[in-house]
């Protein structure tokens, strides 16, 4: 695609031998249809009516086939053309004989069509996906000023939509304007035959519709140009409302926002409507200069035959053939508004896909050995701008050995950050050379800086995978080899296919992992180093609380299941022993749960269906039906008029907006009054049904040891524990497989994995309950081993888009491990911690750089403080060097 | 009442123990039974330290049930200043203004407490001003006191000629 500046050139060259293909096809077909649409006339004429024959013959001969040659080509041709002399056949057979070969050539030709459809259809689609698969790649080696310019909405909007229209077009780029123009030539030498100054009336009006209508044309495609800009940018726009939606909300501007958009669709709708008019006067112009032929045929014509210098038979024959002139005449023309339509399309997306100062391709080819990084890393004379031109780094000469560490520190805007970014190859090096051992920065092949280097700044980017896949993402820059058991016809395929459509044969689904590099290889040794990582940069517990509140699945994994009931035991048995046992109320079957709500001891298990869930009790049916059965409706009210008069007599002199509604109350502030005349009406006896099951809602939220209005006598406990019962015992058939009671012996896959170790509610009004359970609980956990499934549930926790389930600490940390994991020989980490405490800060810099030790890391500190932890701090100042001392001869000034 | 029944008592009668605090005596019934409802209640085993001198308070403790040490820092070490028990309520300046805890409370028995959030105690004030106004007579009334108690000593110290 390179420098491949038409379109037509680009189809040419990638889809050569196809397009022959199906112009051969497409050629081969016409006999056969003619043929096809030629015999009718023989069946009724022939076989049926003709009776004068049949009376006169026995047989009529089949399949003699003959061309007649016209009339005026028999000069040259001949009377005509025997191709089969034929068989004889009766008067039956014949009617057979025509109406199979009718049947067998209707189907050949639709075969055909149906070849050469797809192959056209293919074709297409071969060359958009080439087209695509170059424009992706050229993102993948845009420079990285160009990467902070460029709109990702519109990127994908081009990719994605823009060059569409193309794959439709390239199947008929060949094949249609050929065949058109030879329907086109042959009606017109077909005039011409009959009557030359006719015929040169007819090219006459032809070449004029293909003088005038193009030129009509331009200032429509013109139009069709800034339509196609004004609706990448809509989509860009687009994009920016999405990604800035919280400031937009933040700051009340929607309103500007839409006064914005508002604009662009006003002039995309101005744009599309003068397409319109002119593209339909166009049309008409075009209709009646075509119109304007046999016009000038009648008048003409007419005329030459009143004066008897014409036949009238010769005329008829011209107008007659006239007809088959104007519809390939206006087919070609709508055909060639679309090619400069599709080529416009193109240059238009080509524009934005040659930026200067690409990646050269060869830097990027995965590479199977990768050169070490030995010696130095040595900045010589550097000076580095940024897209603006401003000068980062100034002259700066600095020689960074591989087997320390070293600070680098200095004010805001001194240059620091850019010698970073350097080594992430994000500003641009002006003069000067940097040397990564013998390798020259700017000839460093992206295998050798994805394995030997490793980079991380102050704001990662995160894709939408799990934890565990962000974090090992850099190391995956090599294919692996195949795995054993795979199908291999089906991956031949593949490749096959891609490299025909000028793809690389890279596979997603083999290994990609550099298990060298991460220095461990069975799932078990992974998790490990992984734990050991997120261990020094202080993420390991967030991803143990995220694994805490994820699921398992036990039969995917029975044995981690199993020890999670193991624990579970071992927890118990550990709070009884500490006598801790009051801080945890546990799910027992028989048991009513004074720390769970009413609602949930009711129900008595987990699901993941939201119509089981504890909150959707009332809408449950069965819930109903065994509220009816144990006869609990009357004990449901008397609670629900008792929270309610309660919450009525706390709340009633407090504003709807007040925050106690949210946090405390059991009726929200707009229901209030309506409760007020529920209770009203239930103490004079007069409540309805609908008040009834309205209080008889309340109660399920009540959590005994929370609330303390004492509502779960002794008594109601007992109903309460006999209708849990009936709840499970009666439940549906359709409901059981999706809801999973507790069973202190099973694990419960619907319930996330704290829940399964806990197994119970950790109880209200006890001092640091949460605290101290969950130190036993961890201290339980890692006993027995079984941290590393929590963990390895923790690192399936989803990252969301850019990371946005993340904290910006956890994102910091996140980054830092995925650098910190790839093992580099040279690790750079820019401002990485930034977002985080001082105390954080310090202990994840003294933990890397106690992992690190003996190995290069340069680390741009955001404050100076922590600069005495590393064997060399460098400090910089407007773009220079200003400082450079060792651990040694700072220890020696602090020592005088 | 041992602590271990303690969760049974409901917030009817953490409102009766309320009413017999000073500053919250003529304060609606209902107005308690939202300051009960609204608060956490806490237990705490012997020992326990509910917090410690100069920590940030947000809130108060009111004692249902056990004892308490007012400990305070000395350049001597740790000395207990006071011993209070039920119905004590400590902590309570924090609700009111922002100051470091001027001495450490530990549990010297089995505490169960009703824990007064300050954010809570807060909002109450802001839109019950009746009850606002009832703090203010508490408070002025234990003003009073102080200044009353403060010329009493003067009179000592001076009657006593050290001045």
């Amino acid at each position: 695609m390179a420098g491949e500046s038409s379109l037509y050139r680009y189809i040419w060259r990638h889809s050569r031998s196809e397009q022959l293909t199906v112009l051969a096809v497409a050629l081969a077909a016409q006999p056969i249809y003619f043929l096809s649409l030629t015999l009718p006339k023989l069946i009724v004429n022939g076989a049926i009516s003709d009776n004068d024959y049949w009376a006169a013959h026995a047989t009529r001969n089949f399949l003699h086939l003959i061309v007649d040659i016209p009339q005026s080509l028999q000069a040259w041709l001949g009377k005509q053309w025997v191709i089969l002399s034929g068989f004889d056949l009766a008067r039956e057979s014949y009617l057979l004989a025509l109406c199979i070969s009718f049947l067998v050539l209707v189907g050949f030709t639709g075969f055909l069509k149906f070849l050469m459809n797809t192959m056209k259809g293919r074709m297409g689609e071969r060359l958009l996906r080439r087209l695509r698969y170059e424009l992706v790649d050229r993102v993948l080696r845009f420079p990285s000023s160009q990467l902070r310019r460029a709109k990702q909405a519109e990127i994908a909007s081009m990719v994605k939509d823009e060059v569409e229209p193309l794959g439709g077009f390239i199947g008929d780029a060949v094949v249609w304007p050929v065949f058109l123009a030879g329907q086109a030539l042959t009606a017109l030498t077909f005039i011409l035959v009959q009557n030359v100054w006719l015929g040169l009336v007819a090219g006459g009006v032809v070449a004029a519709q293909a003088m005038i209508i193009p030129r009509l044309r331009r200032p429509i495609l013109k139009l069709g140009k800034q339509r196609q800009l004004t609706a990448r940018q809509l989509a860009g726009r687009v994009g920016e409302i999405v990604d800035g939606g919280a400031d937009i909300r933040v700051h009340g501007t929607s309103n500007w926002e839409r006064a914005e958009i508002v604009r662009r669709l006003a002039k995309i709708y101005d744009i599309r409507f003068d397409i319109y008019q002119r593209k339909y006067f166009v049309k008409s112009l075009n209709n009646f200069i075509a119109q304007m032929t046999p016009f000038v045929f009648y008048l003409i014509g007419g005329y030459l035959a009143i004066k008897g210098k014409m036949d009238v038979g010769q005329l008829l024959a011209v107008i007659v053939a006239y007809k088959d002139l104007p519809g390939p005449i206006k087919e070609l023309i709508d055909w060639d508004l679309a090619r400069q339509d599709v080529q416009i399309k193109y240059d238009q997306v080509m524009d934005q896909f040659h930026p200067d100062d690409m990646v050269p391709p060869e830097l990027q080819a995965p590479l199977d050995e990768v050169p070490e990084l030995s010696g130095d890393v040595e900045l010589k004379n550097v000076t580095a701008v940024d897209d603006a031109g401003f000068t980062l780094l100034d002259d700066v000469e600095l020689k960074i050995a591989l087997d320390q560490s070293t600070a680098i520190t200095g004010g805001a805007g001194c240059g620091k950050e850019a010698l970073g970014l350097l080594f992430a190859r994000a500003v641009t090096v002006k003069s000067g050379s940097v040397k990564l051992g013998s390798v020259d920065l700017s000839q460093a092949s992206d295998a050798f800086f994805g394995r030997r280097i490793a980079y991380a700044g102050p704001d990662g980017y995160f894709f939408p995978l799990t934890l565990r896949e962000n974090l090992l993402y850099g190391l995956k820059y090599k294919p692996g080899a195949l795995p054993k058991n795979c199908d291999h016809a089906a991956i031949d395929r593949y490749v096959a296919e891609a490299r025909r459509a000028g793809n690389p044969d890279f596979l997603t689904d083999v290994d990609w992992l550099d298990y060298e590099a991460l220095g461990a290889r069975t799932p078990a040794e992974i998790t490990d180093r992984i734990a050991e990582i997120l261990d020094v940069v202080g993420l390991e517990y967030d991803v143990y609380q995220f694994g805490l509140q994820s699921r398992l699945d036990p039969k995917a994994n029975p044995a981690a299941a199993e020890r999670v009931v193991e624990a579970r035991h071992a927890l118990r048995a550990r709070l009884q022993a500490e006598n801790l046992s009051s801080l945890v109320e546990s799910f027992d079957p028989g048991v009513y749960n004074r720390n769970a709500s009413l609602a949930e001891n009711l129900l008595f298990g987990a699901s993941l269906d939201p119509e089981l869930q504890a909150s959707a009790l009332p809408h449950l049916p069965h819930f109903r039906r065994v509220v009816a059965e144990e006869g609990l409706e009357g004990e449901l009210v008397a609670m629900g008029l008792s929270i309610a008069e309660t919450m009525i007599e706390l709340f009633r002199d407090f504003p709807p907006d007040h925050p106690f509604f949210e946090e405390f109350s059991f009726i929200p502030a707009a229901e209030l009054p309506a409760y007020q005349a529920i209770v009203k009406r239930a103490k004079t006896g007069g409540a309805t049904y609908a008040d009834r099951s309205q209080l008889s809602i309340l109660p399920l939220r009540y959590v005994e040891a929370r609330h303390r209005l004492g509502l779960i006598t002794p008594q109601i406990r007992e109903r309460l524990l006999a209708a849990r019962r009936t709840f499970a015992d009666t439940l549906p058939d359709d409901l059981r497989p999706r809801i999973e009671f507790y069973s202190p012996d099973h694990y419960n896959a619907a319930a996330n994995l704290q829940d399964n170790i806990l197994f119970g509610r950790i109880s209200y009004g006890i001092a640091e309950a949460g605290t101290r359970v969950n130190a036993v609980m961890r201290d339980v956990l890692d006993r027995l081993d079984v941290r590393d499934v929590i963990i390895d549930a923790g690192l399936a926790y989803g990252a969301g888009a850019a990371g946005k389930r993340l904290t910006p600490a956890q994102r910091q940390k996140l980054g830092l491990a995925r650098a910190l994991i790839k093992n580099a020989d040279f690790l750079v980490l820019n401002s990485v911690v930034s977002g985080l405490d001082d105390q954080q800060k310090s202990d994840i810099v003294d933990r890397v750089l106690a992992y690190r030790r003996g190995r290069g890391t340069v680390w741009v500190l955001t404050k100076d403080d922590l600069a005495p932890r590393f064997d060399r701090v460098v400090t910089f100042d407007h773009g220079r060097v200003v400082g450079d001392r060792t651990r040694e001869a700072g220890a020696r000034v602090a020592a005088q | 009442m041992s602590v271990s029944d303690g969760p049974h008592m409901s917030i009817l009668s953490e409102v009766d123990r309320l009413r017999r605090i000073p500053l919250f005596a003529q304060i609606d019934t209902s107005k308690l039974k939202l300051l009960a409802f609204t608060s956490e209640r806490l237990a705490f085993e012997k020992g326990a330290v509910l917090f410690k001198q100069g920590d940030r308070g947000d809130s108060a403790y009111l004692i249902l049930e056990g004892s308490v040490d007012v400990v305070v820092d000395s350049a001597n070490g740790p000395v207990t200043v006071a011993h209070l028990g039920q119905n004590a309520f400590v902590g309570e300046m924090s609700l009111l203004c922002d100051m470091p805890r001027t001495a450490a409370i530990v549990a010297t028995a089995p505490l169960d407490t009703l824990k007064i959030k300050k954010e809570q105690f807060f909002q109450l004030l802001r839109d019950m001003p009746q009850m606002a106004l009832e703090i203010l007579r508490e408070l002025a009334e234990r003003l009073n006191n102080t200044n009353k108690e403060l010329s009493s000593a003067y009179a000592k110290l001076r009657s006593a000629g050290i001045e």
